[in-house]
């Protein structure tokens, strides 16, 4: 595979990382993403990793970097689906990952991502739902 | 130390990166690692051969199973002939890196691993070894 596929759900990007991405493949797949979230003004990314069995400091700048391009952006990112033995890796690694945050799942993810979408949105009337 | 089995990688490329965590976890699941320690091994060994790649100019890494008395477990080593490490100490500090990297590659194979030796001389290349007992 010689490209990550990028699907688009509706104001969102979904990426989902299911090989072991040598290093060229993981910068297109930031370039490919940054781009993407230009072209179809996405208001957030969701990247699943759940089929990531290891996490080394190279992929971990990867996350970071789409975080912090897309946050330039105006989109939030989001990271689902990290294996527990990646977590504890990560850790001790000491690998933090700035401006990246996590959900258990998909359907968490893009939970989060509407919500923090939706409050962002100048028509949305607070009032309506209080 | 017996060692019970030992295989060599050379490693040019990113790709020969991946190809080094492959017959890392392979030795891993072998031995019988748990999934954690598997984890931990394969990250350590991908952090060091991207390090032969991208600072060593390219180098070789060795993959033994080995067993001390009942114990048995991974021996890794990662050899480069390129410039070497002028300050040691300096090298294995988080953050320091000289590669635009993150500076965690020496220092995180350290702390993911049971053993680890690192020993280098400017213009003498590099050469580490680590080691993940089960």
């Amino acid at each position: 595979m010689d490209k990550i596929p990028i699907l688009r759900l509706g104001k969102f990007l979904l990426v989902t990382i299911q090989v072991d991405m040598h290093d060229r493949l993981a910068l297109t797949l930031q370039d490919d993403l940054t781009s993407q979230i230009v072209s179809t003004r996405a208001r957030g990314v969701l990247i699943d990793i759940s089929a990531l069995d290891i996490i080394d400091s190279f992929i971990g700048r990867m996350l970071a970097n789409i975080a912090g391009m897309a946050r330039i952006l105006d989109a939030e990112t989001v990271v689902v689906g990290m294996q527990p033995s990646v977590a504890i890796t990560l850790v001790e690694l000491g690998l933090s990952l700035p401006g990246v945050r996590t959900a258990l799942n998909v359907d968490r993810g893009m939970e989060l991502l509407r919500a923090s979408s939706a409050s962002e949105d100048p028509g949305f009337d607070r009032r309506a739902i209080s | 130390m017996t060692v019970e089995q030992s295989r060599e990688l050379t490693v040019a490329s990113q790709d020969d990166v991946v190809l080094v965590r492959q017959a890392v976890r392979s030795a891993a699941l072998q031995i019988g690692l748990n999934l954690i320690d598997q984890t931990k091994v394969v990250t350590a060994a991908s952090e060091l051969a991207r390090n032969t790649v991208v600072h060593g100019g390219g180098g070789l890494t060795r993959v033994e199973i080995v067993s001390e008395g009942t114990k048995r477990g991974i021996r890794l080593t990662f050899e480069d002939k390129g410039k070497g490490i002028a300050d040691l100490d300096q090298a294995m500090k988080d953050g320091f890196t000289t590669g635009g990297g993150l500076g965690l590659g020496l220092g995180g194979a350290k702390r993911l691993s049971n053993d680890f030796h690192l020993e280098s001389r400017p213009g003498e290349g590099t050469r580490v070894t680590i080691a993940r007992w089960k």
